[in-house]
């Protein structure tokens, strides 16, 4: 989560910028330290009279040129920090080139819905794990269904809010290829500590692989548990979540889809495993107290027919 | 009118401090404690109250320490996690820093300007009181696990009905309106202090910087204050009446709230840390054996820092997705507020190297000061960087740059303040080898704790989680902060403890145990009631220090002779800009009436909080009763204007 | 009337001197102009609302069009009318004419209850509430806002009425009345200002 170094156009001009502030900062700070520990140690002639206690009082020399050399030597480096501020906002404020891809990311209380758009409306949604491909540049849309929250991944991109009722346009790149964690950097309730989510930014055919499958809807459950798993999806959990080629369609929650192509669940709050994924199906607020999905409290027998389900939605 | 001319005997009557002191005096016993309306009464009773939530406060950031020191901590649920970083935010910010000041200034301000009282000593007494019902009420509905939990800038829609359906954030509104209140009456008394009451002579650049501090800060609140307090109307009219201000559906928006609230939250930080500062202008010189270096560069960066503060608000809102144009507008004015800043930091510092420096336990907090203002300060810079913002932004090391500026601009020059002024105020002298402790203890704590926030923000740990977890990078830092945040506190105990101990059986202070310059040395320690058997006649910025500096053109004030006034409670009216006396102003005596006027409005805003009817009616009633009886005429007003041998 | 050199040993001529002031050097009349200066930043930043709110609507603003001007005109004259009263009556008591106040403060008087049952008439005619939309929440608001102000003023003039009748004023002491009509003219002057962004604004833009 440190981005002292950047991997994208859109975060690398600002780490360059910030190295200079910190050396900027570190200076000034040694600078000070060395002026103040000199003007309290420096040897000083002693002045005739009482100096037990407190000195005499004197007036030597005016030091005013203390005030005009050092904050004169302030300007000037504020200026020079003014232009290259300026010129870095100007390079990360938008893409170099027109973006190849675009993707609307909306915040909900605590998770990220991914939507893609393709060519000829050919689009899918998912959620907390947004695929780019590397070097290209892709434009986000944010927006909120909720509160404010804010999107931040900090090696590709700096933060941009995500408000209700309006569309915040952002961009990132990745150079190199690999997972890329973002956090949502605004108080969005009890569950602000918990919503993280992935940038995955992989090869242009890895990409379109990604991609292409995505659009596709899972493969019908195999085993009889599986089966037996949709029907009680279907029941209990199509109210709030959705899964491409089925009957299951709530928009509430995270789409689930390929839920089992994902990393985490929660939005990073766990891994995707079998035992997490059971946990999470029966109890949700017991792993994270807050958020929307009340504890379901399935049958054990249910429970596992749910979990091998969900398995299947590769 | 007849007109004497000076020197005439009917105007040299020696001052008698029992009929001062009489006239003067609070009566004695409760009624007289309820109804006092002294300056130095209300200064000490801010003193102790804003003291006392400064430690609630940092209570309540020792259990977030502790909730923080390791990953994965299960001290507290999320939702009491959100309720304690609210409340110390809100209690520093709104119940600590800001009356902290108020109590330096409203004891010393007349002391320093040569008067006998505040402009309106009613006013001062409001406002302490009103301050004291807003912080009751700040906490009141913590017991019941409803105190305001979204954060002390409190954003909608979070903040809204919809999604914080309780009371909690009504507290939150209504309690910041009610505090509002109280900071604007005190800035009203401040301004017209200044403007009236000063002693003939103490013209303008003659000014302790405290009172250049606290006055531009008083004129900074005038303006900035409305503008949170109708932020929290609005949502509170959102919340309970379904107005439509901040719902984007229907016309309102957001980001409205946020522009109101860092309206008013910028020009706040500011005034919040300009009058501390002038603390160290005023103090720190006399620990140097001489005065300000650039005394009037520093009172015009004051003013600038002032004026610059409320031109840089959207440097909150960085990541709101505003136009470019308006980003490198603020970002350069978030630049260009920091050059003033760097006028102040050289001036202290060519004062210390021009001067003899004398290590006192105050000396060593202005001087430790210096070091976290830069520090503070440096990391502001950082912040003003927009692209660079964007990555800063909303991580641990804002937490970090808004520590060393509050605690470092703040909280270290009013403890030093404290051993600056202790002996003046109580008549005794704290001890000094337990004040270095207390220093070194609380100034490594302090960096131990804040340092390593610059290290976990610039790898990415956002604000305002509850927990974390481990492989993220943050574990040693985190760590580390919450031991330094305790040895901190260690720090702080001593200096509690170097209070109670001197206030018992500490030794006893001379009128001027550091030799200092200023006027309120000139009395005794603790001042009398009436502060000055006579007011002073002011010559030069350094009364006391007159004849002693190498400067053959100053002039000699005249401190034991001068204008008497003891015909009732009286004191000096004076011209704006050069102090020459043009009026005689009669003061109160005690009165029941600010009292009861601040209860009228804790009815008021009780009985809105609570939806009680009849208690916010009856609060609205008593308050009008209230402001009635307090502004109707009473006798002395009839005798006449003018007295001939009135001296 | 004072000395002209404070920095020697000469001291200040302070006899004759007014005792409690009256006019400009009370302590009052500057407190009241900061109160004033509060309380102008407030209704600066209900305005300012308005204009930003419109700013970023998507939709016509404002949204139910340009508001009849008929009673809101004459209720700024009768504001200005109350005005010119107060100010005449307070010209009374700076020359010692008892009654000339006590009309003025009257007449003033009523002219503001007539502005605030007229302003509660030209709310009930209008086609959104308090809580429609934003529009609507802010012109309830920033009117009711003001009418509170009126409110406290009409306590302010009737208070002032009973001090005079009570021979609390004379030529050298009514600084109250001083203090009380510079609030009454700035309750105006906000009225001017409100008057002007909801119903004349709308008048600047395209038809």
């Amino acid at each position: 989560m440190s981005y002292l170094t950047t991997n994208g156009p859109a975060a690398d001009a600002a780490a360059r910028l910030g190295w200079g502030l910190i050396a900027l900062s570190s200076a000034v700070i040694v600078i000070i330290f060395g002026l103040l520990l000199s003007a309290l140690f420096r040897r000083r002639p002693i002045p005739p009279g009482d100096v037990e206690t407190l000195g005499a009082i004197g007036r030597k020399g005016t030091g005013l040129s203390f005030i005009y050399v050092g904050t004169g030597f302030s300007t000037l480096m504020l200026f020079v920090f003014v232009v290259w501020s300026l010129q870095a906002l100007g390079t990360v404020a938008g893409p170099p080139e027109s973006p190849g891809l675009t993707v609307q990311v909306t915040g909900h209380q605590y998770w990220w819905e991914v939507r893609y758009i393709g060519a000829g409306g050919r689009g899918f949604l998912t959620a907390n794990e947004i695929h780019i491909p590397v070097g290209t540049p892709v434009r986000v849309e944010l927006s909120s269904a909720d509160v404010i929250h804010s999107f931040w991944v900090p090696k590709l991109v700096g933060k941009m809010q995500m408000i209700p009722g309006q569309t915040n346009v952002t961009w990132m790149q990745a150079d190199t290829a690999g997972d890329y964690r973002g956090e949502c950097t605004q108080l969005c309730g009890l569950q602000h500590a918990h919503m993280a989510m992935v940038v995955i930014a992989e090869p242009a055919a890895a990409f379109t692989a990604w991609w292409n499958r995505q659009l596709m809807p899972p493969a019908s459950a195999g085993t009889q548990l599986a089966a037996d798993g949709q029907r009680i999806f279907q029941v209990r959990c199509a109210s709030c979540h959705a899964v491409l080629g089925t009957d299951a369609g709530g928009l509430v929650g995270p789409n689930l889809s390929h839920l089992a192509g994902r990393q985490t669940l929660g939005a990073d709050t766990i891994p995707n495993d079998p035992d997490h994924l059971a946990h999470w199906v029966n109890n949700a607020q017991d792993v994270k107290p807050g958020n929307a999905m009340p504890a379901i409290e399935l049958e054990p027998s249910d429970q596992s027919a749910v979990v091998a389900y969900l398995e299947t939605l590769e | 009118m007849s007109d004497q001319t000076a020197g005439s005997p009917a105007e040299f009557r020696a001052p008698d401090s029992a009929v001062l002191d009489g006239i003067w005096r609070t009566q004695p016993g409760v009624i007289g404690w309820l109804c006092s309306v002294d300056h130095k009464e209300m200064g000490k009773r801010y003193f102790v109250t804003a003291f006392a939530f400064l430690l609630i406060g940092g209570i309540e950031a020792l259990v977030i320490r502790v909730q923080l020191a390791r990953p994965n901590v299960g001290l507290i649920t999320p939702h009491q996690y959100n309720q304690l970083f609210t409340m110390h935010g809100m209690t520093m910010i709104y119940l600590y820093a800001l009356p902290m000041l108020s109590g330096f200034s409203n004891y010393l301000w007349p002391l320093m300007l040569g008067a006998r009282d505040m402009a309106f000593p009613r006013l001062n007494a409001v406002s302490y009181w009103i301050y004291l019902f807003a912080g009751i009420f700040m906490y009141s509905t913590w017991p019941m696990g409803q105190a305001p939990s979204a954060g002390w800038f409190n954003y909608v829609p979070l903040s809204g009905r919809d999604y914080s359906p309780g009371v909690d954030i009504d507290v939150f509104t209504l309690g910041v309106t009610f505090i509002g209140i109280s900071t604007t009456v005190g800035s009203v008394n401040f301004i017209v202090t200044l403007l009236r009451t000063r002693a003939p002579g103490m013209s303008v650049n003659r000014l302790p910087i405290i009172v250049w501090g606290t006055m531009t800060a008083s004129v900074a609140n005038i303006f900035a204050v409305p503008a949170v307090s109708l932020a929290c109307i609005m949502l509170w009219l959102d919340r309970q009446v379904g107005t439509h201000f901040f719902d984007s559906t229907n016309g309102g928006s957001p980001l409205l709230w946020q522009h109101l609230f860092w309206m008013f939250g910028h020009p706040w930080v500011y005034a919040v840390v300009l009058p501390a500062m002038g603390i160290v202008s005023d103090a720190l010189p006399t620990f140097c054996r001489r005065p300000l270096v650039g005394y009037t560069a520093v009172a015009l960066a004051t003013v600038a820092t002032m004026v610059l503060g409320f031109g840089v608000w959207l440097h909150h809102m960085f990541a709101t997705g505003l136009p470019v144009l308006a980003l490198s507008f603020f970002s350069a004015a978030s630049f260009v507020i920091a050059i003033p800043s760097a006028v102040s930091v050289f001036a202290w510092i060519a004062t210390i190297w021009t001067g003899r420096p004398v290590f006192t336990t105050a000396f060593w907090y202005f001087t430790g000061f210096i070091m976290l203002f830069v520090i503070g300060g440096v990391s502001g810079v950082m912040t003003a960087a927009v692209s660079y913002d964007w990555q800063l932004n909303d991580t641990y090391f804002i937490v970090a740059h808004l520590h060393y500026v509050l605690l470092g601009i703040n909280v270290f020059p009013v403890i030093g303040g404290i051993y600056f002024w202790f002996p003046k105020v109580t008549g005794k002298l704290m001890n000094e080898p337990l004040g270095k402790w207390s220093f070194w203890i609380s100034f490594i704590g302090f960096n131990l704790g804040f340092f390593p926030m610059h290290i976990s923000g610039l790898l990415g740990m956002p604000r305002r989680i509850y927990t974390y977890s481990t492989g993220m990078g943050w574990d040693t830092a985190n760590l580390v902060t919450s031991i330094g945040a305790f040895v901190f506190a260690i720090g702080i105990l001593l200096t509690v403890v170097n209070l109670l101990r001197s206030l018992a059986v500490g030794p006893r202070a001379s009128a001027n145990p550091w030799d200092a310059a200023t006027l309120e040395w000139s009395v005794a320690s603790p001042p009398p009631p009436y502060n000055f058997k006579v007011i002073p006649v002011l010559a030069s910025r350094h009364p006391l220090w007159e004849g002693r500096l190498d400067d053959e053109n100053s002039g000699r004030s005249l401190l034991e002779s001068g204008i008497l006034l003891d015909h009732g409670r009286e004191t000096l009216a004076t011209s704006v800009l050069d102090a020459e006396p043009d009026a005689v102003l009669q003061m109160p005596a005690d009165s029941p009436w600010p009292l009861l006027l601040a209860l009228a409005l804790a009815a008021l805003f009780f009985g809105m909080l609570f939806h009680v009817v009849w208690l916010g009616a009856g609060g609205l009633a008593a308050l009008v009763i209230s402001m009635a009886g307090w502004l109707w005429p009473d006798q002395r007003e009839q005798r006449p204007t003018r007295s001939p041998a009135h001296v | 009337m004072s000395d002209s050199s404070l920095s020697g040993r000469t001291f200040p001529r302070i006899s004759g001197l007014p005792v409690a002031p009256s006019g400009d050097r009370a302590s009052g009349w500057y407190g009241m102009l900061t109160v004033i200066a509060t309380e102008g930043a407030l209704f600066s930043y209900l305005l300012f609302t308005y204009f930003y709110l419109g700013s970023q609507s998507v939709n016509p603003w404002p949204p139910y069009g340009k508001l009849r001007l008929t009673i809101a005109a004459s209720n700024t004259a009768i504001l200005l009318a109350s005005s010119v009263a107060a100010w005449w009556g307070q010209r009374g008591i700076e020359r010692a004419d008892q009654r000339q106040l006590r009309i003025g403060l009257i007449v003033a008087l009523l002219l503001g209850a007539v502005f605030v049952g007229l302003q509660v008439v030209e709310w009930s005619n209008k086609p959104f509430t308090l809580s429609s939309d934003a529009y609507g929440s802010l012109y309830f608001t920033v009117t009711g806002f003001h009418i509170a102000h009126v409110v406290v003023g009409l306590v302010i003039l009737a208070l002032l009425l009973v001090w005079s009748f009570l021979g609390y004023f004379s030529q050298e002491r009514h600084l109250r009345v001083t203090i009380g009509i510079v609030y009454w003219h700035f309750v105006d002057a906000v009225w001017l200002c409100v008057f002007t962004t909801f119903y004349l604004t709308p008048y600047l833009g395209t038809p």
